[in-house]
C-alpha cells in the first residue's frame, strides 16, 4: 500500500514538471498533502490519539488544505495570470524529473544501509531536486513558492524515511517554523503583487553590485 | 529560567507590538534591555547548567551571548534616534521594536541551545523576525531584498533540517537517537561516516546563509543593505555568529571522526572562495553599506580558515567573531550618520565626512583600521593569530592568496572610505546638512575601543572561556 503510495507521488512529480497551468500546480500539492497521510498513517505502529493529531495536522490541515487555499488566494488576489511559464519546453522538463528520478535510484541503490527504506529515500531525493528544479526553471514567483513546499514535501518524506522520532515538542516547532514562514513568504507575494502586476522574477532585479 | 526569559522578553515584543504609544517605547526599551542584562549575568553565574532540558550554558554560547547583550544596547540606542528622526507611523515604529527584540530573543537562544533542532527553530525565527526589520522602508527595493532573503533562508533552513535528518540517520548506526549536541559528541566514533559526510554538507551549506560565506551569502548582502543600520549591525554581527555557532557545533562533532581533514577541506574551500568573493566586490563597489557587508564576508571567511587550520587558529577564529561583531556594528551604527548627513549610500555623493560630523568622522577612520586589521585594531590580534595558525599549518600558498586579498581588500576599502572622508565635494547643498551631536557617537566609540582592550589585553577570564569553548577540538 505504502509503495503504492509513493509511486502516485512520483508521478504528481511528473505532471507538476509539464502542467502549464498555476492551479493545477496547486491541487498536485492537495494530491501530495493525501498522499502523505496515507503513507504516514501506514507507518504509525500503534493508534495513539496525540500522534494521529499531529499527522493529521501536518498533513491533512496543513499540506493539503490551508496552505493550498491560501496560495490560491493569493493567485485570485493579485489576479496572476494562469500560465506557468517555464523557460524549457515541457518536453525537456518531463525529461529532465525523469533523469532525477532514475538518477537518485541508482544513487540509493549505491546506499547501502539497512536503516533506510530504499524507497522512501528514492521519493524523498527526486521531490527534493524536483523542488529545485521547479524552482530554477520557471518564473513567476508564485511558482518559486510552490517549489519550496514540494521541497518541504521532499523532506517530509525523508523524514518517514530516517524513522527517527523527534520528540512532539520539538515536531510541533519545526511544523509552525514552516507554517509561519510559507505565511510570511505569502504576505510578501502578495505586497509584491501590489507593486508589480504580474510578479516575475525578471523585475527583482534591482540590487546589483 | 531561559523559559521565564524567553516567556518574559516575547511578551515584552508583544507589548511593542500591540503598543501606539510613543512614550512608552523607552521604558519598554529599558525594560528589555535590563531582562537581557540580567539574564546574561545569570547564565554567566550558572555556567554549565543545563535548563528546560534543550539548553546548556557552555563557554562559546555565553560568550557570544554576552557579546548580544552588549550589541544590544547601542542597536536599541541608534534604532530609537533612527526612527524618531524619520518620523515614522506609530504602527511600523511597533512592528520595528517588536522584531528587533525578537531577534535578539531568537539569536540568543540559538547560541545556548545544546540540541540540534531546537537551534534550527530559533535560527528560523531568526529569519522570521529579520524578515520584518528588511521590510522597514515599506519600498520596492526592501521589498526586493525581504523576498529574496526570507526565500533563501528558508530554502537553506530547509537543507540544514536535511542535514539533521541525516544526521540522525548516521547516529542510528551508533544505536542511540539523541540529537544533543553532548550525546553526540560521545558517539562520535561510532556515528555513519558516509550519513556524517552528507550531513555536514547540507548543515554547512544551510548556515553559510546566517555566516554569510559562499555559496549562500547572497541574501545577507541585500538584507544589510535594505535594513535600517541599526538592525544591519545586529545581522552584520551577532546573527553573523550564530551562524558560526551552527557550523561550529557540527565540526566540533567531525572534528572527533576520521573526516577531519575532509570536513578542514570543505572549510578551506567555502573560507577562500568568500574571501576571493569579498575582495571582487569591494574594489569595484559603489555602496557603502554594501561595502561593509562584503567586509563581513571576508572576515567570516578568515574565520572558517582559523578554524580550518586548527590549532592556535581555534581560539583566534572566537576571538575574531566576537571582536568582529563589535567593530561591524561600531560601523553600520555609524554609517546611519553618514546617512543623516548626505542621505546617500552611494560614494558618489559623499565626501570631505570630517567637515560635516567631525566625531563621526574619526570614529569612521577607527572603525575602517579596526576593520582592517590595522593596529590599534584589536582584531589585528586575531588575524595575526589567524595567519599564524595557517603557518603552522602548513598552507604556504594559501595564506599568500589571503594575503594578497587581504591586501587588495584595504585598497578597495581605503579608496572608498578616504574618499568619504577628505574629498571635497564640487556640488552639495551644504545649507540642509543636519548637525549630529557628538554624543551620539559616544556607544560606537565604546564599542570599538572594547574591541581594542579585548585584543591587546584580555581579561583573564575571557581568555579562560574561550579556551574552554575550543577544548574538545584537537590540537
Amino acid at each position: 500500500m505504502t509503495d503504492v503510495l509513493l509511486i502516485l507521488f512520483i508521478i504528481t512529480l511528473l505532471y507538476t514538471s509539464i502542467s502549464n497551468r498555476i492551479l493545477s500546480f496547486i491541487y498536485m500539492l492537495i494530491i501530495q498533502g493525501l498522499i502523505l497521510f496515507g503513507v504516514t498513517f501506514n507507518a504509525l505502529d500503534k493508534i495513539e490519539t496525540w500522534n494521529l493529531v499531529l499527522v493529521l495536522l501536518e498533513t491533512i490541515v496543513f499540506k493539503a488544505i490551508a496552505v493550498p487555499f491560501f496560495l490560491r488566494y493569493l493567485i485570485k488576489r493579485n489576479k496572476m495570470t494562469r500560465e506557468t511559464e517555464p523557460f524549457l519546453p515541457h518536453f525537456f522538463s518531463l525529461i529532465i524529473v525523469t533523469g532525477i528520478i532514475v538518477i537518485t535510484i541508482l544513487l540509493s541503490n549505491a546506499v547501502e544501509d539497512t536503516h533506510v527504506q530504499k524507497i522512501f529515500f528514492v521519493v524523498a531525493l527526486s521531490t527534493l531536486f524536483t523542488g529545485l528544479y521547479l524552482i530554477a526553471s520557471r518564473k513567476k514567483i508564485i511558482t518559486h513558492l510552490v517549489g519550496y513546499l514540494i521541497i518541504e514535501n521532499g523532506v517530509f518524506v525523508l523524514s518517514l524515511a530516517v524513522g527517527n522520532e523527534m520528540p512532539m515538542l520539538l515536531n510541533m516547532g519545526i511544523m509552525l517554523d514552516i507554517f509561519v514562514s510559507v505565511l510570511i513568504l505569502g504576505i510578501f507575494v502578495n505586497k509584491i503583487g501590489d507593486i508589480l502586476v504580474n510578479p516575475d522574477v525578471d523585475e527583482l532585479k534591482g540590487l546589483v553590485d | 529560567m531561559i523559559l521565564l526569559y524567553l516567556g518574559i522578553a516575547t511578551l515584552i515584543s508583544g507589548l511593542f507590538f500591540f503598543n501606539r504609544n510613543r512614550k512608552l517605547y523607552i521604558p519598554l526599551i529599558v525594560l528589555f534591555v535590563l531582562v537581557q542584562l540580567s539574564f546574561t549575568v545569570y547564565e554567566y553565574l550558572h555556567l554549565h547548567e543545563t535548563d528546560f532540558k534543550y539548553f546548556t550554558v557552555d563557554a562559546l554560547g555565553i560568550l557570544l551571548l554576552g557579546t548580544l547583550s552588549i550589541i544590544s544596547i547601542p542597536a536599541f540606542i541608534h534604532s530609537y534616534i533612527y526612527l524618531n528622526e524619520r518620523k515614522d507611523s506609530p504602527k511600523s515604529q511597533s512592528i520595528y521594536y517588536a522584531a528587533v527584540s525578537l531577534l535578539i530573543t531568537s539569536i540568543g537562544a540559538a547560541y545556548l541551545a545544546n540540541h540540534i533542532a531546537v537551534m534550527w527553530i530559533f535560527a528560523e525565527i531568526t529569519t522570521l523576525s529579520a524578515s520584518a526589520l528588511i521590510y522597514h522602508r515599506r519600498n520596492e527595493r526592501s521589498l526586493e531584498a525581504t523576498w529574496k532573503y526570507v526565500f533563501i533562508c528558508s530554502v537553506s533552513i530547509t537543507f540544514v533540517f536535511i542535514g539533521i535528518l541525516f544526521l540522525s540517520l548516521s547516529l542510528q548506526h551508533a544505536g542511540s537517537d539523541d540529537l544533543s549536541f553532548v550525546n553526540l559528541m560521545a558517539n562520535a566514533s561510532a556515528l555513519n561516516p558516509f550519513w556524517l559526510k552528507l550531513a555536514f554538507l547540507f548543515i554547512f551549506t544551510g548556515f553559510t546563509v546566517k555566516i554569510g560565506l559562499v555559496p549562500m551569502y547572497t541574501a545577507g548582502i541585500d538584507a544589510k543593505d535594505k535594513a535600517p543600520s541599526a538592525a544591519g549591525a545586529l545581522f552584520s554581527g551577532v546573527l553573523m555568529n550564530m551562524g558560526f555557532v551552527g557550523i561550529f557545533r557540527i565540526y566540533g562533532i567531525m572534528a572527533q571522526t576520521s573526516m577531519h581533514a575532509w570536513a578542514n577541506m570543505i572549510l578551506l574551500i567555502a573560507g577562500t572562495l568568500s574571501i576571493f568573493v569579498a575582495t571582487v566586490y569591494m574594489t569595484r563597489i559603489k555602496n557603502i553599506k554594501r561595502m561593509f557587508a562584503y567586509s563581513s564576508i571576508e572576515h567570516m571567511g578568515l574565520v572558517t580558515l582559523a578554524l580550518a587550520a586548527g590549532g592556535v587558529g581555534y581560539y583566534a577564529a572566537i576571538l575574531h567573531i566576537i571582536l568582529h561583531a563589535f567593530v561591524k556594528s561600531s560601523l553600520f551604527f555609524q554609517f546611519s550618520q553618514v546617512y543623516r548627513v548626505f542621505k546617500s549610500k552611494s560614494i558618489y555623493d559623499v565626501g570631505n565626512y570630517f567637515k560635516y560630523n567631525t566625531t563621526g568622522a574619526l570614529i569612521l577612520l577607527l572603525g575602517f583600521l579596526s576593520s582592517t586589521a590595522i593596529p590599534p585594531s584589536g582584531l589585528f590580534v586575531s588575524e595575526f593569530l589567524i595567519f599564524q595558525s595557517l603557518f603552522n599549518a602548513r598552507y604556504y600558498l594559501l595564506l599568500g592568496f589571503v594575503l594578497l586579498f587581504l591586501t587588495i581588500i584595504i585598497w578597495g576599502f581605503g579608496k572608498n572610505l578616504l574618499k568619504l572622508l577628505f574629498t571635497p565635494l564640487s556640488n552639495f547643498d551644504e545649507s540642509h546638512v543636519e548637525k549630529i551631536k557628538p554624543v551620539e557617537s559616544l556607544s560606537q566609540l565604546i564599542l570599538l575601543v572594547l574591541a581594542i582592550y579585548l585584543g591587546y589585553n584580555p581579561p583573564a577570564e575571557f581568555v579562560i572561556l574561550i579556551k574552554e569553548a575550543v577544548i574538545n577540538l584537537p590540537k
